[in-house]
């Protein structure tokens, strides 16, 4: 078990409530030298399907998972070794492998999710990690904090994570009046407040990006740095995706407005169709949405534009665009001077999901300074 | 937030939160307040099986225990209804529905084409369903085909918690007539409901499988016999898609189609007697419009043409089981 040559290959927690995943299939063969980040095997949970990548590089040894064979959250499903381990060695491996325990906040042993008071109502938020600075995850437009699966772990390795639900969304409450990008980035404030966080790096995907900039705009010290991903803010065209989201009433007509936010449309699973259907399916989801929607996007277009107000701040900006973006158009990342601008080919308006190891590596990288 | 909690409990919250919401919600029904003369809590039965437990006292005056008389209460509700009220009736079990049938297929049903589209009977009838409670032929029928039959209603027969609670109160804000039929076996059920109202439209199957190979199509208490046969099926390879129906009027048959376009095969399973049952009905409306999609003979999987047996071991050969489900698939598979 102890032999540091070894390293194993396991079934990854993605989100809170990931308890087991199916192996869909390897991607690499036995024998073939893989590196740290090279997708391995395709693995299905019930939310939502992706590629594993690779945490450590190494010859791949042995495919201890087998397609269509569902396994707990940190079982074995494969082994890396150098070639001087020898196959007894790997046998004995995953003979003697005991898959741990669930960690500590899981369903069992206590609550998942926090909770914080703001003027808009209740927030729910996860918290990951305790080192490093304060890191806040925004989602967008009629997203929740579960659409950072891929990345709130990984990054709670070297900051304080703490992804939130914006009022209106996910299980926050959906009793904000009047929503705007102004009340949205107050809320953002008073969360910050309450969670005792002084100033932290923001983390915005499209319309959480936009707040981001107008939280730098309004409270400059507040904010480290900021990383916008697919940013709203930045320009004024949009294309009909939040008018499609929010005109959609059941699966036949919100599958493929959510397929407009990937590269992969494989990526959206009947889970995930279901999960945005109960949300908006709650009291005051719809009203909330069609408000939020006229006033930040009313007429197609985006009204509000921090992006031209942020003057110097924009150098404390990492911008990141996936190349396929059907939802805002990816010329929008250059539309901020001063700013890093990375473009990732091969993923869509969600590329924090479709690319998240890469993600995760600029966000890391932009927050060390 | 979602917590797992059962079938009854979803039901009681629904009723609950749309009572706290708006005030032209009432219920009324046999013991569904207390029933045995006594006072306070301890006498708060909350209807025969519990569902209604604890809303007598959260919402004083407007739990009405009613006199055994289905064809008075029911009556009433429906003459409230007529009035601008939005009275849920609990019936107990559907098979009473008998006495009172006047009052909802030739009133209830009819009220807004015979004014001209100007009334509205938004009432809710709520009652008991299925096989499987040892409680015998007078009290164990799925008789769900005979009010699909009546255009004019509006039938609901939810599978999960999830579903009871957002489809209920769909019903009680609807403006028509609704039945609202509670497989009796599946109270205890649990799944994740939200603590916030929510409502889910008519009409809308849900998808409770994907598989390439063949549409199982059910409801109710089915919906969980059919997923048992769907995991024993993949063990042999078969990949079955599983399609629960939840409203049976209106039905979505636009789901039901775009599956048989894919798969190629059909098994209805429907825990009503065979003859004019959602499972033929289903059946008939694919074989005219998926005919040249379908690879096989469509099966039904039914209960016998028979009442439900009081025997216990004859009840239980008399409701589809998964295994019959999966005979199914497989003599679909074979052609």
């Amino acid at each position: 078990m102890s032999d540091p040559r070894i390293k194993p290959v396991v079934m990854p927690k993605w989100g809170l409530s990931m308890k087991e995943g199916k192996v869909t299939s390897w991607l690499v063969e036995d024998g073939k030298t893989i590196n740290v980040g090279d997708q391995i095997l395709e693995i299905e949970t019930d939310k939502i399907a992706g590629a594993l990548e690779a945490q450590d590089g190494g010859i791949l040894r042995r495919r201890v998972g087998v397609p269509d064979a569902t396994y707990s959250v940190k079982a074995l499903i494969g082994v890396i070794a150098p070639p001087e381990v020898s196959d007894a060695e790997v046998d004995a491996y995953v003979a003697a492998y005991v898959t741990p325990p669930p960690d500590e906040g899981d369903e069992e042993s206590g609550p998942s999710y926090e909770w914080a008071d703001v003027g808009a109502g209740k927030i729910r938020y996860a918290k990951r990690g305790d080192k490093g600075d304060p890191l806040i995850l925004i989602h967008g437009f009629g997203g929740d904090l579960d659409n950072w699966l891929f990345n709130i772990d990984a990054l709670g390795e070297v900051a304080t994570v703490y992804a939130l639900d914006l009022p209106g969304h996910g299980q926050s409450s959906k009793t904000m009046a009047k929503p705007s990008l102004k009340s949205m980035t107050s809320a953002l404030a008073e969360f910050m407040d309450a969670a005792g966080i002084a100033s932290a790096h923001l983390v915005g995907h499209s319309m959480g990006g936009a707040i981001a900039m107008q939280m730098a705009i309004d409270h400059p010290s507040r904010v480290k740095t900021m990383t916008l991903i697919n940013s709203g803010g930045l320009g004024e065209e949009i294309g009909s995706y939040v008018k499609d989201y929010v005109a959609a009433e059941g699966r036949r007509d919100l599958k493929p407005v959510l397929e407009t936010l990937f590269a992969d449309k494989s990526l959206v699973s009947r889970q995930l169709v279901d999960d945005v259907l109960k949300y908006k399916r709650l009291d005051g989801v719809q009203p909330f949405l069609s408000s939020l929607a006229e006033t930040i996007f009313g007429g197609g277009r985006q009204k509000d534009a921090p992006g031209k107000a942020l003057g110097g701040a924009a150098s404390k900006a990492l911008v990141i665009w996936g190349a396929g973006d059907e939802v805002i158009p990816p010329a929008h990342a250059q539309n901020l001077p001063g700013a890093k601008v990375h473009v990732i080919e091969g993923a869509g308006h969600m590329v924090f999901m479709e690319k998240a190891s890469e993600v995760n590596a600029l966000i890391k990288s932009h927050i060390a300074g | 937030m979602a917590r797992n909690i059962s079938m009854r409990q979803a039901i009681n919250e629904a009723l609950d939160q749309e009572m706290a919401r708006d005030s032209s919600v009432f219920l009324m029904g046999e013991d569904i307040a207390g029933g045995a003369g006594g006072e306070g809590e301890m006498d708060a039965w909350g209807g025969p099986l519990g569902v209604t437990k604890g809303l007598y006292h959260k919402h004083p005056g407007r739990v009405l225990d009613t006199p055994l008389s289905e064809s008075a209460f029911i009556g009433a509700a429906i003459g409230a209804a007529a009035c601008g009220m939005r009275p849920v009736a609990e019936l107990m079990f559907l098979d009473f529905m008998g006495v009172c049938f006047d009052q909802i297929y030739n009133q209830a049903a009819k009220f807004k084409y015979m004014f001209g589209g100007k009334a509205e009977t938004p009432v809710v009838i709520r009652a008991m369903v299925g096989a499987g409670f040892r409680a015998a032929a007078q009290h164990s029928q799925m008789l769900t085909p005979l009010f699909t039959h009546i255009p004019g209603l509006k039938v609901v027969c939810p599978s999960n918690a999830y579903d009871a609670k957002g489809l209920l109160i769909q019903s009680i804000r609807d403006n028509d007539p609704v039945i609202f039929c509670e497989h009796k076996v599946l109270y205890p059920h649990e799944s994740d409901v939200p603590a916030e109202s929510y409502a889910i439209p008519f009409g809308e199957a849900n998808v409770t499988r994907e598989g390439r190979d063949v549409s199982i199509v059910t409801y109710g208490m089915m919906v969980h016999r059919a997923m048992d046969a769907a995991a024993d099926l993949a063990k042999s390879g078969v990949e079955a898609e599983i399609i629960d129906l939840r409203t049976l009027s209106p039905i979505d048959m636009d789901t039901v189609f775009d599956s048989v376009e894919r798969t190629g095969r059909l098994v209805c399973v429907d825990e009503a007697n065979p003859r004019c049952s959602i499972a033929s009905d289903v059946s008939a409306a694919v074989s005219q419009e998926c005919f040249k999609a379908l690879k096989a003979a469509p099966r039904l999987v039914t209960a016998p043409h028979t009442p439900v047996p009081f025997s216990p071991a004859l009840e239980d050969l008399y409701i589809p089981s998964a295994a019959q489900i999966a005979s199914a698939v497989q003599k679909t598979m074979a052609n």
